[in-house]
């Protein structure tokens, strides 16, 4: 069995524990993936579990990738992803679920595309506090990132400097994050906590390091 | 589909046995209170100050007075944490949040009963 299973973030809500605690969970949809390849030490150099999900239309996958997905004998999926190898055997063209990875409480790590902020400021982009007061005859500085160097030594800007850009939209991984239940009819999964990414993104669930 | 499967998670978590009740009534939150391996149930009595979220998620606030300090208490409404509530007073009231009840104290901060 693959270490990792892909799914869909659903959206945020809550849930009572047996225990009466209310927790703050993320719903991910955990739609059966499929074993597309697998790759072996022999033929690739290394092993893992190629894992699809998501169904998307014929007419929208190319020819190379529909012979792919007919030698695993399963309709076009959207998302293709490999993971490293667990204990059971798995072959070419299994359905894999949630429970045959995961089990309730168990801890893992979610890995997803933040959301895009476009171009932010560095106050938002890198946690800087911004520059002085917002009163005693101060001017347009309150969200300024202040110095970015000395001057004629080293007379430039030093690589990696923390400025404004382009923010979020990065891989980002949850780590520890517990299960806290395993919808099998539904094919889903509670995560407590927040979780990368916009809802209908993709995330890949996976055994914690 | 994606809303179904929300919906069906916020649904299965509310209770049916949680009575009707609104913002001016006096209830009786019976809580459960775990002590080491022994549970007990704990009272708390007081007015209901409004409620708050929706769905599975929606909440509750109740305030006493208690040694001439003011204790609120706010509950999930669903909470498996909660025993029982009992209606003890229907109030009669003209808005849904009584924050103004903090402001007030001793006879100022009575509610007139709901005749019906």
């Amino acid at each position: 069995m693959s270490k990792g299973i892909l799914g869909k973030k659903l959206g945020m809500t809550s849930w009572f524990t047996p225990q009466g605690d209310h927790v703050a969970c993320t719903v991910i949809e955990v739609t059966p993936n499929v074993v597309t390849q697998l790759r072996t030490e022999e033929t690739d150099g290394y092993t893992a579990v190629q894992l699809a999900s998501q169904d998307k239309k014929d007419k929208k996958t190319s020819s190379a990738m529909k012979g792919h997905f007919k030698a695993a004998g399963t309709a076009p999926k959207r998302f293709v992803k490999e993971f490293p190898v667990g204990d059971s055997d798995v072959s070419v063209g299994d359905e894999v679920r949630v429970s045959d990875v995961f089990a309730e409480g168990e801890t893992v790590d979610v890995t997803g595309t933040s959301k895009g902020k476009g171009f932010q400021g560095v106050v938002k982009r890198h946690g800087f506090a911004g520059v002085g007061d917002a009163t005693h005859g101060q001017h347009n500085r309150q969200r300024a990132p202040g110095s970015i160097g000395a001057s004629s030594w080293p007379s430039r800007v030093f690589k990696g400097m923390r400025m404004a850009g382009r923010t979020g939209g990065d891989r980002v991984t949850m780590k520890n994050l517990q299960i806290v239940r395993i919808l099998e009819d539904q094919n889903a999964v509670l995560v407590h906590g927040a979780v990368p990414g916009a809802k209908n993104s993709l995330v890949e669930i996976k055994k914690k390091k | 589909m994606a809303t179904d499967v929300m919906n069906m998670i916020e649904e299965s978590q509310k209770r049916d046995d949680i009575p009707a009740f609104t913002a001016g009534d006096t209830v009786n939150v019976h809580v459960r209170v775990v002590e080491g391996d022994k549970e007990r149930i704990q009272q708390y009595q007081g007015v209901v100050l409004g409620f708050k979220g929706s769905g599975a998620r929606r909440t509750f606030t109740v305030r006493k007075v208690s040694n001439n300090v003011g204790v609120e208490r706010i509950f999930p409404i669903f909470s498996p944490k909660i025993a029982k509530i009992e209606r003890v007073r229907e109030g009669s009231v003209r808005r849904a949040k009584l924050y103004y009840l903090r402001d007030r104290r001793g006879k100022a901060a009575r509610i007139k009963e709901r005749q019906r």
